[in-house]
């Protein structure tokens, strides 16, 4: 206990570097794979994509990602067995911290497949069993957790495979697709800011000091969805178009009606990326904020401090400026296969999942379950060519990344236990 | 420097544009017999020569898009059409390409001449083989729409009805083909022998050209199917 109030103003400044360090990694690396769709199929340009994806990550990360932070906070490591010993949880945040942090450098400079959620889940239950024993974790919840990495990666694949159905029946197999595009397109928009705002609302707005009960959520929901689909329509209304753009491939101007529709998918996606991913950075923080705060005693009912979702809201928006826009450029490149019509479908069905995820609280990988929603697309013969091999690397970063990050957690344990003694 | 990681890694190069520049190539190929046996018939054997070099050249060009394309269709890519069908497609495309460089050169190499009863149906025999491999290629270049679509709906219709076309095209180019056939037979007692059997060589080569055109369509019809 000594310990902790002797150093307690180092400990909040560890906290808060790592934890910047970890919102940084997430902002330059992770974030690319959520906002490349929309830049390779050319709905975004990069700029619009780096200004859309800080505004919505961070409001993401504010307004709905205070659940996960939760999760990752106290969810994984038993409080009560920790009770006594508040001090080695606390070398334990930060270890997983720099852990997963490190990793994250060390494998995106290789091109090794890589998540944050596994990385500072591996990391936490990597130090929680070895550093303090077995009994320290809390299993049932990690099941829970690897279960949601299978099953969020299917359920997106299940949603975008329906939402690309119901485009095929709805608007390109019909006779005339840009009337019938016209005419569908603002549906989906009100349905993605329905959605999202729903789930957030209904889930996420507790912390932010916002009481909403759940008959309100959904008026105000449709009211948002309403506003949204309003912008939509008058930017669809804008599109030029030309008819002999038409003449070699017949949907290009139905394509670009999709390009609005991606726009808002976009934001939904870097929206639902924010409220999951930020919290790899800041629950860990927060447990530490948690402890130094409240003088060595882990507090199961303390609420989570604003500046600590603004950190890492700030953490990923630093690191998508300096680092993001190059990686964005890079895999946007790679990724010109995908048109608006499929890129909407694999965003809107990867946003829902991933917000849903975040407002019960499950950390998911958001580029796991967008790859999922990407090969549900592709089910619906909606793809020309995907390369299968790519689920082979899902399970690879589920065997390098998890203990990667715990072995790594394990040895800055031991070393911050015998820096500052234990 | 970092990389994508899986969320590049899963899209694959898409087969279908590669497709469609080999039919194209095809096309240019195959539609090169015309002037070659316009210039026959004028027995223009410097024609004949320039036009045989030129298809000559088109077929290597579509060979070599040809291998790219295969090397760009690995076992693990997942498709809308099966890797097989495409296959297929490109193996009658190409053999399109093959029997055109294989008249020119027969031709050439042995400066053939056509008897004259068959001059004005050969004409419209080879046009009409042509026809075949340029609604072939009309049909191939659907495939795009056909992704887009995820091969249903009203873009199928299209596709069929294009592949009707072509089969009463090739219908067509059989009894044209016959025709000529029945003409030749009448007199083949007065030509020399050897010359006879390459002209009903080169009759049935020409013939080839519009059966490989409506084995790409019935091919491209098995996508659909599925």
């Amino acid at each position: 206990m000594e310990i902790i109030a002797e150093y307690s103003t180092t400990f909040l400044i560890l906290a808060g570097v790592f934890g910047l360090f970890m919102a940084w990694g997430i902002g330059a690396n992770d974030v690319a794979n959520a906002m490349a769709t929309s830049v390779g199929s050319k709905a975004l340009t990069i700029k619009q994509a780096i200004i859309v994806a800080a505004i919505f990550e961070f409001a993401g990360a504010v307004l709905a990602g205070g659940q996960v932070t939760k999760t990752i906070r106290k969810g994984i490591v038993d409080a009560d067995i920790m009770s006594g010993s508040p001090d080695l949880l606390l070398y334990g945040m930060l270890a997983s911290l720099l852990a997963a942090g490190l990793w994250l450098l060390i494998a995106s400079r290789n091109g090794w497949p890589v998540s944050t959620t596994h990385s500072i889940v591996g990391a936490i239950v990597g130090f929680a069993m070895v550093g303090i024993g077995m009994e320290a974790v809390k299993w049932d919840k990690i099941g829970f957790i690897v279960a949601s990495w299978v099953i969020s990666p299917l359920m997106a694949g299940t949603m975008s495979f329906l939402i690309f159905r119901s485009v095929q029946k709805l608007i390109l197999n019909r006779s005339e697709p840009l009337k019938q595009a016209k005419r569908y397109v603002p549906v989906y928009i009100f349905l993605t800011g329905f959605m999202i705002s729903l789930v957030t609302m209904i889930k996420g707005l507790k912390h932010v000091g916002l009481e909403i009960s759940t008959g309100e959520s959904y008026i105000y929901a449709t009211i948002a969805g309403l506003v949204i689909m309003g912008i939509g329509q008058y930017f669809i209304s804008k599109i030029i178009i030309d008819p002999k753009a038409d003449k070699n491939f017949h949907y290009t101007n139905v394509e670009k009606v999709f390009g609005v529709l991606m726009i808002v998918t976009a934001c939904a996606m870097a929206f639902a990326h924010g409220s999951n991913d930020v919290a790899n950075a800041i629950g860990p923080v927060a447990a530490v904020v948690g402890i130094v705060s409240s003088g060595g005693e882990i507090a199961s009912k303390s609420t989570l401090p604003m500046w600590v979702l603004l950190l890492g809201g700030a953490g990923i928006v630093l690191g998508l400026m300096m680092y993001g826009r190059k990686v964005i450029a890079t895999v946007g490149k790679q990724i010109t296969e995908l048109t608006p019509s499929r890129g909407f479908a694999a965003e809107l069905a990867a946003a829902t999942t991933v917000v849903v995820a975040s407002g019960t609280g499950i950390p998911v990988s958001t580029t796991h379950v967008l790859v999922g929603a990407v090969l549900g697309v592709g089910l619906a013969r909606g793809m020309a060519a995907l390369n299968l091999g790519v689920i082979r690397n899902i399970f690879m970063s589920w065997i390098i990344t998890l203990p990667a990050g715990a072995i790594l957690s394990i040895i800055f344990f031991f070393m911050l236990k015998g820096i500052f003694g234990g | 420097m970092p990389k994508g990681g899986y969320m590049s890694g899963i899209f694959g190069s898409s087969p279908v544009d590669p497709m469609q520049e080999h039919m194209a190539k095809v096309y240019a190929c195959a539609s090169e017999l015309v002037p070659l046996f316009n210039a026959v018939i004028n027995e223009d054997w410097e024609i004949v020569e320039q036009t045989q070099q030129k298809i000559s050249r088109l077929e290597e060009e579509a060979d070599v898009l040809k291998k790219a394309l295969r090397m760009n269709m690995p076992n693990g890519l997942f498709m809308p059409m099966s890797r097989q069908d495409l296959l297929e497609v490109l193996l009658s495309q190409d053999k399109i390409a093959n029997k055109a460089k294989d008249i020119a050169g027969i031709i050439l190499g042995r400066r053939m001449t056509l008897p004259e009863v068959v001059h004005v149906d050969y004409i419209r025999f080879i046009q009409r083989c042509v026809d075949a491999c340029k609604q072939a290629k009309k049909a191939i270049n659907e495939l795009d729409e056909l992704v887009e679509t995820g091969f249903s709906g009203q873009e199928i219709k299209i596709v069929s009805a294009m592949i009707t076309k072509l089969d009463e095209i090739e219908s067509d180019t059989d009894n044209l083909q016959s025709a000529i056939r029945r003409k030749i037979f009448a007199i083949e007692k007065d030509l020399p022998p050897v010359d006879v059997m390459f002209l009903y060589k080169i009759i049935e080569e020409t013939g080839d050209v519009a059966d490989y055109s409506q084995r790409v369509g019935s091919r491209l019809q098995l996508m659909l199917a599925r």
